[in-house]
């Protein structure tokens, strides 16, 4: 709906989580109260590191080998699904907060990726991808003469 | 699930802290059978170093910390999330044997077994037929 340019916000970082937030109350505000949006978990935090973006997301109690991570051109997908309880018979919960089942994410990046550079990590509940850029698109400098 | 439940949530708690970072509230499941009660606490960034569980009589505090996971010479540039502490209390109604509670950290996921004692595990009782 209302969301945000990626990279509008540099200059603010700081703020920006408070910002993201009091925007994403006013659109519960207005759009139907109550709708599932499983579209934005994970949420996601991106730096920029030597012309590379690192995007992390907090993802935790998923079993690496099914974080499904792909890159298509400037598009970067994160897809999963989040580990299942499984009980015995006549037990349940008594308290559930957790587990939301399957996600997927897509995130559109202001450049193209070099898709063979990509490397992923996860590590105590973090996944971190970095996404160098595609050399040619590197900005190049000019000399003056 | 409602859009609000996915986000972290901060902890805002009447004691300041020393540690000037912001303090989250783990999501967790609970469910119990007839020996344990066991507890799943989602804290992200938090290994079995970082983790503290105390029981003190039956309230339960779970503490994790979270060393600044900043990268070196990155820019932020877009955040969603933030980075910091983790801190719950629970009280809990049963009695729990404290020498056999068992806590692992796998991925960022904190879980607790908590044995129920001797005394307060149900009794079946036999009914004698007269």
């Amino acid at each position: 709906m209302f969301n945000p340019s990626l990279w509008r916000f540099r200059r603010y970082s700081n703020a920006m989580p408070e910002l993201l937030n009091l925007q994403r109350e006013m659109n519960r505000l207005f759009s139907s109260v109550g709708q599932k949006s499983p579209e934005d978990y994970p949420a996601i935090n991106i730096l920029e590191k030597d012309g590379a973006a690192v995007v992390t997301a907090e993802l935790p109690g998923i079993d690496p080998e099914k974080i499904d991570v792909s890159v298509s051109g400037e598009i970067l997908t994160i897809a999963g699904s989040t580990l299942q309880e499984t009980f015995a018979q006549g037990e349940t919960y008594l308290r559930q907060e957790r587990g939301l089942g399957n996600f997927k994410r897509n995130i559109q990046l202001p450049f193209q990726v070099n898709s063979q550079a990509v490397e992923a990590r996860y590590e105590k509940g973090i996944l971190m991808i970095t996404l160098p850029r595609i050399k040619e698109n590197l900005p190049k400098k000019i000399k003056i003469k | 699930m409602v859009e609000k439940d996915m986000q972290k949530m901060e902890n805002v708690s009447a004691t300041e802290r020393v540690r000037n970072v912001k303090t989250f509230v783990p999501r967790v499941d609970i469910f119990e059978n007839k020996d344990s009660l066991f507890l799943v606490a989602d804290m992200p960034g938090v290994d079995e170093k970082t983790v503290d569980i105390e029981l003190e009589k039956n309230v339960l505090t779970i503490n994790g910390r979270v060393e600044n996971g900043r990268i070196k010479d990155a820019t932020m540039m877009y955040s969603e999330y933030e980075i910091g502490d983790y801190e719950r209390v629970f009280t809990l109604s049963d009695e729990i044997d404290r020498d056999k509670i068992v806590a692992t950290v796998r991925n960022g996921v904190l879980r607790l077994e908590l044995p129920k004692a001797e005394k307060v595990k149900p009794k079946k009782i036999a009914i004698k037929a007269v």
